[in-house]
């Protein structure tokens, strides 16, 4: 596995994978298009976008179960055209589905090596399965007395995490994650980023899925946001507050129009949206149109608009 | 005792791990274990209650009934576990003796013939209705519910066609049968006991299942085929392939089990077969196979047979109207799963 690549380093090593100016229809309905991203080695690129953004679509492109209909792909500089997730798998690109993860009624080390058994003669391996299964798990920070036990008695986060170590012990490159916390509390939730940022700190590339920015700003190395199947930006984290990415994921003026209409409802739901309002304002997300304020910003910081991270890389490099 | 362990309220750093079970608790999670409870209460009973129960010949009596059905239902209980049902596996078996009957007297050829092409007929019913399930969509219990009344009807349609008669003909005096009849339908004395061969080839394919369930990549996929389809395509198991091939494994022991039949009995009865699928379901799900899939051992499935094979002789030996049989059956089919539901709940929350 490679090392963590420092800044330095990404002029000599191509991205990991690459989309440019990707789109995808399914007959005359556009469900993606012109999404351009990338992600290298021990990097971290968040996708965020509200339900029916775009996201699952994305995914399905880069873990091979759809092909893209425009633009290109490309994973370590070789162009790619996947037909199946096999193929994708084969060259380092793992997805962890966020229902999909494990079979719960099984023990964690079946669980942990399905599909990759390890064969002596026609039997398993079981007793090197067991071991390895444990100390990569420990190495993540899961410390299981009994990888024998059904991994349904696990919780949420645990069962993320196994997928996750799966994944990378069995030479991932690139980690997809599809939304890993959604459905978690804010304790898991915190076990499974901090497992996102151990395995960025092996080297691994990260493609993390979320609708939450609260999850993403802390482990995020590039936030593309979508909205209706389109790209709202595209940023380094240098380029971007929590609370900048926070407005343009709630989008400031939708916000700032319910707290309005809520107020003009009257008793106890006028209070709520007194308090959406404050909440608008003390975010910086309310005035001016939609994505307004991020371009904004970055107008500020002397690039050029919204999408301009690879331009802005350009000019660092 | 596992209790102290348990991570209590007072002890949150142990939340979420998992206290170390007692053997008894770890044994009762096993999921033949409710069976095998049930079992030795059942023969307990009958030991009590019949006398003659208490015979070795009786009980190897039982032991061959029970092999009958085990054979089949240790096939099924992987197709449960692997999440699929086949209601035409009752049928299947009386097909295959057909077939092999009907073709080797029809085309007056050697038994080991009409043997063969039986073995490709059942495979060949086994790989459609896996074919069709996995092709469709469409659940296991409608496509095997169509190809159970199908097969019924083939069976007594082809049959009277053929032979104008609602049963095949004797074959005892074609070519190869006394050999044929020595592989399917043999028997042998142990200390004055006979033991019937199904018992042993009962027994070397319970374990043959076992082994593959427990200690090969196919029984990892078994398991995760029923446990969840998705997830297991998902990290690259052959759903499809692996579920055809159980149907398949159906086929075979069907076969399996009509060509002992046939050669038991040198002739067939159009009709029979018709219910014995239920059977072989409840000795699975007695056996602690779980409906929904992904779960279930074909050791269990065993005791189930046995279970069902206690109660069908059992009744005989205390001498009571064998018409109560399905109704003890059903009782005890409820009262197995009531109690294998308990432990099973027992142990999980012992966990």
């Amino acid at each position: 596995m490679t090392s963590p690549t420092q800044q330095g380093l990404t002029s000599f090593s191509q991205p990991l994978v690459r989309l440019t100016d990707a789109g995808k229809s399914y007959g005359s309905i556009i469900a993606l298009s012109g999404i351009s991203l990338e992600v290298s080695a021990g990097e971290v690129t968040c996708v965020l976008g509200d339900n029916g953004a775009g996201k699952s679509t994305l995914i399905k492109i880069i873990a091979g179960l759809h092909q893209p209909s425009t633009g290109s792909y490309e994973v370590e500089g070789k162009p790619v055209n996947f037909s199946s997730p096999r193929e994708a798998l084969e060259l380092g690109i793992a997805t962890v589905y966020q229902d999909l993860a494990v079979v719960s009624l099984m023990p964690v080390w079946r669980n942990f090596f399905l599909g990759n058994e390890v064969r002596k003669g026609p039997r398993m391996d079981i007793p090197f399965m067991k071991k390895t299964c444990k100390s990569e798990l420990l190495d993540m920070g899961i410390d299981l007395r009994d990888v024998d036990q059904p991994i349904g008695t696990l919780s949420g986060g645990e069962r993320q995490c196994v997928a996750i170590s799966r994944a990378v012990y069995f030479g991932a490159k690139v980690l997809i994650l599809d939304e890993p916390t959604a459905a978690l509390g804010v304790k898991q939730s915190g076990v499974v980023l901090r497992y996102i940022i151990q395995a960025r700190e092996r080297g691994l590339g990260v493609i993390f899925i979320t609708h939450n920015p609260h999850h993403a700003y802390p482990v995020g190395d590039r936030f593309l946001l979508l909205n209706r199947g389109r790209s709202i930006g595209y940023y380094e984290k240098s380029q971007l507050t929590r609370d900048e990415l926070t407005g343009l994921m709630a989008g400031g003026s939708e916000l700032e129009q319910l707290s309005h209409e809520l107020e003009g409802m009257g008793g106890e739901v006028a209070a709520v949206g007194q308090v959406l309002e404050e909440d608008v304002s003390e975010l910086g997300i309310a005035p001016a149109e939609p994505g307004g304020r991020g371009r904004a910003t970055k107008g500020g910081r002397g690039t050029e608009g919204g999408r301009a991270t690879r331009g802005g890389r350009a000019t660092s490099e | 005792m596992s209790d102290t362990l348990q991570a209590g309220p007072d002890r949150p750093a142990l939340d979420e791990r998992v206290g170390r079970r007692s053997t008894l608790a770890r044994l009762f999670a096993r999921p033949e274990m409710g069976a095998l409870t049930g079992a030795i209460v059942i023969y307990l009973f009958f030991f009590i209650i019949a006398p003659p129960f208490r015979n070795a010949s009786s009980f190897s009596t039982v032991l061959y009934v029970s092999s009958t059905y085990g054979l089949m239902a240790t096939p099924i209980a992987l197709l449960m576990i692997g999440g699929e049902f086949d209601l035409s596996a009752g049928v299947a078996v009386t097909s295959s003796a057909l077939c092999a009957s009907l073709f080797s007297y029809e085309f007056t050829v050697n038994v080991w013939v009409g043997v063969a092409v039986a073995l490709v007929l059942s495979l060949t019913v086994g790989f459609l209705n896996g074919w069709i399930v996995m092709r469709t969509g469409i659940p296991s219990f409608l496509v095997t519910l169509g190809t159970f009344f199908m097969l019924q009807g083939l069976n007594l349609a082809l049959t009277q066609t053929i032979t104008n008669a609602v049963a095949s003909p004797d074959i005892s005096n074609i070519q190869g049968f006394s050999a044929a009849q020595k592989v399917f339908a043999s028997s042998f004395t142990i200390g004055g006991v006979n033991i019937r061969s199904t018992v042993i080839y009962w027994i070397v394919f319970v374990a043959l299942a076992t082994w593959i369930l427990l200690r090969t990549h196919l029984g990892n996929w078994i398991f995760s085929v029923g446990g969840s389809a998705p997830s297991a395509r998902a990290v690259g198991v052959p759903v499809a392939r692996v579920k055809i091939g159980l149907f398949m494994a159906v086929g075979l022991m069907a076969w399996f089990t009509g060509m002992h039949t046939l050669f038991e009995f040198n002739t067939i009865q159009s009709g029979q077969g018709v219910g014995n699928e239920f059977v072989y379901i409840i000795a699975a799900v007695v056996g602690g196979c779980l409906l929904t899939g992904g779960y279930g051992s074909a050791v269990g499935a065993a005791i189930g047979a046995l279970i069902f094979g206690m109660v069908n002789q059992g009744i005989v030996y205390a001498g009571w109207d064998p018409d109560w049989f399905t109704f003890f059956l059903g009782a005890i089919l409820l009262g197995a799963i009531l109690l294998n539901t308990y432990i099973r709940r027992r142990a999980e929350a012992a966990r």
